[in-house]
């Protein structure tokens, strides 16, 4: 084949021209030129540049999906659930694409619970989201999805629930819709609670099913439980003695909080008026106010205690001293102080006992303001607790410099001084314990503080819980704190609100004790405003809260009677007829 | 020669087909491990909601009422406990 052709095609004649040297060359070089550019092209988009190509490749089969974190849990010292949340479904839509007959519109409308012109007017809107109802349960979005609807579509959302409901709902808080913390615990352990969600990258198939995991780009991290050191039953105890006490007395609010002497842990809290955290509708503040943190309040009586303390703690006096109280009113500058019941000289154990306003002003002016600010803050007045709560009161507590001597006066009776009620409460641990105040917990704690800061001997609190367990005895001004089986210890305290600057005839009657005093477990502080039934006195309003609370929560508890009582029913031995012996005492 | 060559072809034509096996085998295993873990997530959701309802029915304002109205349950007096000390 190669040399037979006859005439080859450069010998061709027509073709034979002389061509410019350049001609042939401008070509090759024109060619080599367009190659050259190609090469380089190439090498940069594969090379060089390669990261937008191969984003746009990927983003045709590679997906970013969030992954749900869930938050914590909350539950109480004894691992029962508090608070959980649960997926619900939200339903959305997009607007310019809901394009709905008037009958799917009404369906529509039917599932979700609302108008039709609510509806329609929601899907008229210019936004390009538009969320149509929230938080619905997955049976009615299951529902909807059958309706098959243009335009409309739905998303995974969690919702808090509280199977505690009133109970535990001021302890508890709430979150918002978001799921987040807004009040309570539920605010305070945020960061704990509070589940972050993770995102990873996958690579879908065409029917949209997940065939390779790509990468992690941030794994989920599910909240973390919080174990509360609030004990359900007590709580419940807490919560129903104080609502019982609301209708009895017609009072306008009223709080509870119980302390584990021991451990300083918060076994319960209870405040009125409550709200359902699970139905939030038509909610107002007075409802949501945590009074036990957030309420500081004129103490009255349930503050003498302390003076007597002390005065004990610094030898001024001793127990069985005796103080003229028999003129039954005094006089400091120009004020006048008085005793709501005139008696003869006391003893500083009748003092406490029958709660003297005057004799604790003579005990209390034999010391300087700066010595009993010290005792104060000592005991914690006036400064925050710092649990974490939202809007904890600090208390008011003037600077020493500034105290007038009536105001000396009246602040060691619990007047021209204000606390909130917890801080009365932990105050108390004082006596509770032998003498030292422990940090408090609101959440359970492995190991509890074997000491904490001592404010008074052992001695002193010794004496002190004699005095207060008469106080709350047969002549004292608290008789029906008395629970049935054990030894009980407490202050009432019946406190004149300020109202516009001035004291009014409205009351906050209070009481904070401890059982068994023999050995304390509980400390249990009450606090009720405005009663308006009648009856207005700490020892009257008060006390019997704290015997309902203390008689339940120490059977609940198992600890030991500590008045002796000959059993009803003894065990029975073999073969022998179940002996049933009359109960001895009956006290109350 | 021939022969070489013909056993190295078989041989990569052999690893060529294990190696789409294997990637197939791994996405199979793959989907299904993403089932198990949505099916535990479902699981686990399914148990809070389970612990949500213990809780539900055995709040004590309901267990109180139940024994006090349907049961006729009291607290007992207190001379009716004994309690018994653990020996020290």
């Amino acid at each position: 084949m190669k040399n037979k052709r006859s005439v080859t095609f450069n010998h061709n004649p027509l073709l034979k021209r002389d061509l410019p040297v350049w001609r042939p060359r401008f070509v090759l070089l024109a060619l080599l030129a367009g190659s050259v550019t190609l090469g380089g092209r190439a090498v940069y988009l594969q090379g060089v540049n390669n990261d937008f190509l191969q984003a746009k490749g990927e983003s045709r089969y590679a997906r970013v999906l969030e992954v749900p974190a869930t938050r914590g849990r909350i539950t109480d010292r004894n691992g029962d659930m508090l608070a959980v949340s649960t997926p619900v479904r939200s339903v959305w839509a997009i607007p310019s694409d809901a394009k709905l007959p008037p009958a799917e519109a009404r369906e529509l409308a039917r599932l979700l619970d609302m108008n039709v012109s609510e509806l329609n007017d929601k899907l008229a809107s210019t936004r390009d989201f538009v969320y149509l109802k929230r938080q619905l349960s997955p049976e009615v979005v299951q529902r909807i999805t059958e309706l098959k609807l243009p335009g409309i579509h739905h998303q995974q959302e969690y919702r808090r629930y509280y199977p505690g409901g009133e109970v535990t709902a001021h302890m508890l808080g709430f979150t918002d819709v978001e799921d987040k913390g807004q009040e309570g615990i539920e605010l305070a352990f945020e960061q704990q609670l509070a589940g972050r969600p993770g995102s990873r990258r996958v690579i879908k198939d065409r029917r949209g099913q997940i065939v390779e995991d790509v990468e992690s780009i941030r794994p989920p991290r599910d909240g973390q439980d919080v174990a509360l050191a609030l004990d359900g039953k007590i709580q419940y105890l807490a919560w129903a003695a104080l609502r019982e006490a609301m209708q009895t007395h017609q009072a306008k609010a009223g709080a509870v909080v119980v302390l584990d002497a021991r451990t300083g842990e918060v076994l319960a809290l209870a405040n009125a008026p409550n709200y359902n955290p699970n139905n939030r509708a038509n909610l107002t503040g007075a409802q949501l106010r945590n009074r036990v943190f957030t309420d500081a309040f004129e103490p009255g009586s349930v503050m003498k205690p302390f003076i007597a303390a002390l005065a004990l703690e610094r030898g001024k006096v001793t127990p069985s001293t005796v103080i003229d109280t028999s003129a039954g009113r005094m006089t400091i500058g120009t004020a006048t102080i008085s005793d709501a019941h005139r008696s003869g000289p006391l003893t500083v154990t009748q003092i406490i006992q029958k709660s003297s306003n005057i004799g604790t002003v003579k005990m209390a002016m034999q010391f300087s303001p700066a010595e009993m600010w010290q005792l104060f803050d000592q005991l914690g007045f006036g400064s925050p607790l710092n649990l974490g709560f939202p809007g904890e009161a600090s208390g008011r507590l003037r600077p020493a410099k500034s105290w007038r001597p009536i105001e000396q006066a009246t602040m060691s009776y619990g007047h021209g001084i204000s606390v909130s009620l917890i801080q009365m409460a932990h105050a108390y641990l004082v006596f509770a314990r032998d003498g030292d105040l422990l940090p408090l917990s609101i959440t359970r704690l492995e190991t509890p503080p074997s000491s904490g800061v001592r404010v008074f001997s052992p001695q002193t609190a010794r004496e002190l819980r004699n005095m207060l367990e008469l106080a709350a005895g047969p002549g004292g001004t608290a008789s029906r704190a008395m629970v049935a089986g054990y030894r009980v210890a407490g202050k009432t305290g019946t406190a004149h609100k300020l109202e516009g600057g001035r004291y009014a005839k409205k009351y906050i009657s209070s009481f904070v004790g401890f059982a068994p005093a023999s050995s304390p477990r509980l400390v249990v502080a009450v606090m009720i405003d405005e009663p308006s039934a009648g009856q207005y006195y700490g020892g009257a309003v008060s006390a019997p809260v704290f015997a309902r609370i203390v008689e339940g929560s120490l059977r609940a508890l198992g600890v030991a009677p500590d008045i002796a009582l000959t059993p009803l029913q003894v065990a029975r031995k073999p073969g022998e007829a179940s002996a049933v012996v009359a109960p001895v005492q009956e006290s109350m | 020669m021939i022969r070489v060559d013909a056993v190295l072809v078989a041989l990569a034509v052999a690893s060529a087909l294990g190696v789409v096996a294997a990637q197939h085998q791994s996405r199979k295993l793959f989907s299904e491990l993403e089932r198990e873990q949505s099916r535990a997530h479902g699981l686990d959701v399914e148990w809070g909601q389970l612990q949500l309802e213990q809780s539900t029915w055995a709040a004590h304002a309901r267990v109180e009422k139940l024994a006090r109205e349907r049961l006729g349950m009291r607290p007992p007096a207190p001379g009716q406990v004994l309690v018994v000390e653990p020996q020290p």
